[in-house]
């Protein structure tokens, strides 16, 4: 097995004087997709903080590897209407590069069209999708996303999970991923983290669902059948808005949402 | 006449030239009462070069630059938000300057130079001495301009793709505190904000991308400082406040245009 790119040990973190992780180990590999789940307050966000370096750890270490290019997808970035930025220089900021690199990240993130846009006037969907856009455009050996399926509709959260796994295949690229939805992530994620300030269970995803301490945590519908595992079958083809893709039908110009 | 107005025409171009990328940050970034503090702070510097007999700039840009340093680490207290901070430090330091020029013995001080500006009075060796300083902040800025540029839109995003963002803060604020160093002789200490900031928000509404509104700024500033000093040489108004009732006027014709 390579190197891991990032090793957690034993972690704890006060922020404020509250104990929002304590005694958490992670180790995240090139080429495995990491699912931290949990509920709300539970630490995931400082736990992908601390991963990122923004937050520093009271107890217990953690080692980088040296020179690891992270892609850092934020829940949501605020940005002052003073600052006149199109889309493409948003995307200039995180790696300098021809025009053709950040059309192709665009593309992959399906949402090329959306180029010459002003970031200011982009949806919530929209600017998720530019923030993962930019994260893919600094060819990561790490990608870190923070609740990447928020306003995406099921489809699309379908088509973002079926995207992740193709980039970690791409790429060869670890995933670490937030989400307070573990049956969506399922079948996009190779191991588990169930959080609640401390690590309850890891493992792969179907350990997890069989775990009782998952099912404490999530309550007793956590692991009902009718919200059985979604697994992607690859006989056609999602873009991010949902919408099938046809190989022959090429999607272009303006979506006009209304 | 041309030798009388070049001096000052120089003079007032560099600080136009260089305050249109610094005005722009400082929009972006909501630092204008920042500015407007170590402007004042600047004042405060100007008495204690001349108590001290050293170079003006030089005692400006030291306090300027301790201004800022000490502003930083009070804001990281939580008690008061920053432009009560800000406003304290400010006129503490407006009258603090005000009180070091008044009891100055001796020599002739001219307070209302320092407080709006005195154009006409520039020589040749402060011409040369503020194209330098302009030169070497507009190096710095385009060197940096990823860098500045990435921390404005989000520190966070941009500390995770490796900028030395506390260090790119600190570029700044450094680089702000010099050109506030050279324009308190351009429009004084009262007016500076006002060059920083009205000429990047006249830009504002005609440009799509960071780096066209930086260089419209400076092309604003530059409109604003020849036309205030046209008015002043015709007119007979004070210099600086004529620059920036210039801007101003190029700022009001900016709002009959449909915003970019």
């Amino acid at each position: 097995m390579s190197e891991p790119l990032v090793n957690v040990q034993s972690v704890s973190v006060t922020l404020g004087g509250n104990a929002v992780l304590s005694d958490v180990s992670l180790t995240l590999a090139p080429g495995r997709i990491t699912t931290l789940i949990g509920p709300n307050g539970a630490g995931k966000s400082t736990l992908a903080r601390l991963v990122l370096g923004l937050v520093s750890a009271d107890r217990g270490a953690v080692h980088r590897r040296k020179g690891l290019r992270v892609g850092y997808m934020p829940q949501h970035i605020k940005l002052d209407d003073s600052l006149p930025l199109t889309v493409d220089r948003f995307l200039w900021l995180a790696a300098s590069g021809p025009t053709s690199a950040r059309r192709a990240a665009l593309e992959r993130a399906g949402v090329a069209h959306l180029r010459r846009r002003a970031v200011q006037q982009l949806s919530g969907g929209e600017m998720q999708r530019v923030l993962l856009a930019r994260a893919l455009l600094r060819k990561p050996d790490l990608l870190v996303l923070d609740e990447p399926a928020q306003g995406v509709d099921v489809a699309g959260q379908n088509a973002l999970y079926g995207l992740l796994k193709e980039v970690r295949d791409e790429m060869g690229c670890a995933i670490l991923l937030i989400s307070h939805d573990l049956h969506l992530v399922m079948a996009a994620t190779d191991e588990v983290i169930c959080l609640q300030r401390h690590v309850c269970c890891s493992g792969s995803p179907e350990s997890v669902s069989r775990d009782p301490a998952y099912h404490e945590l999530f309550g007793p519908s956590a692991g009902t059948p009718n919200l059985a595992l979604y697994t992607h079958d690859h006989d056609h083809d999602h873009d991010l808005h949902g919408d099938t893709r046809h190989p022959d039908h090429h999607h272009e110009g303006p979506c006009n949402h209304d | 006449m041309i030798e009388l107005l070049l001096p000052p025409l120089l003079a007032g171009l560099a600080v136009a030239l260089v305050a249109g990328p610094m005005g722009a940050f400082v929009v972006w970034r909501r630092m204008a009462f920042f500015g407007d503090t170590l402007a004042h702070g600047a004042l405060l510097g100007a008495a204690l070069g001349l108590a001290l007999d050293v170079s003006l700039y030089l005692a400006v840009v030291a306090v300027c630059l301790g201004l800022a340093a000490a502003l930083t680490a009070l804001q990281r207290q939580r008690q008061l938000a920053s432009d009560t901070l800000l406003g304290i430090v400010a006129h503490t330091t407006l009258a603090l300057g005000v009180i070091a020029i008044s009891l100055q013995t001796g020599i002739q001080v001219d307070l209302f130079a320092y407080l709006f500006g005195d154009l006409l009075a520039v020589g040749s060796q402060d011409v040369i001495g503020l194209w330098l300083g302009a030169v070497a902040i507009l190096v710095l800025v385009v060197w940096q301009w990823r860098a500045l540029l990435s921390i404005t839109v989000n520190e966070e995003l941009a500390q995770v793709e490796g900028v030395a963002v506390q260090r790119s803060r600190l570029l700044l604020m450094l680089l702000l505190a010099l050109l506030i160093a050279g324009a308190i002789r351009t429009v004084g200490v009262l007016l500076i904000t006002s060059l920083l900031v009205i000429p990047a928000a006249s830009a504002r509404r005609l440009t799509h991308t960071p780096e066209q509104m930086a260089l419209v700024a400076s092309v604003f500033g530059t409109l604003a400082v020849l036309a205030g000093l046209a008015m002043s040489w015709f007119a007979n108004t004070p210099v600086g406040p004529s620059i920036v009732v210039a801007a101003s006027g190029l700022f009001v014709l900016t709002l009959l245009r449909r915003p970019a």
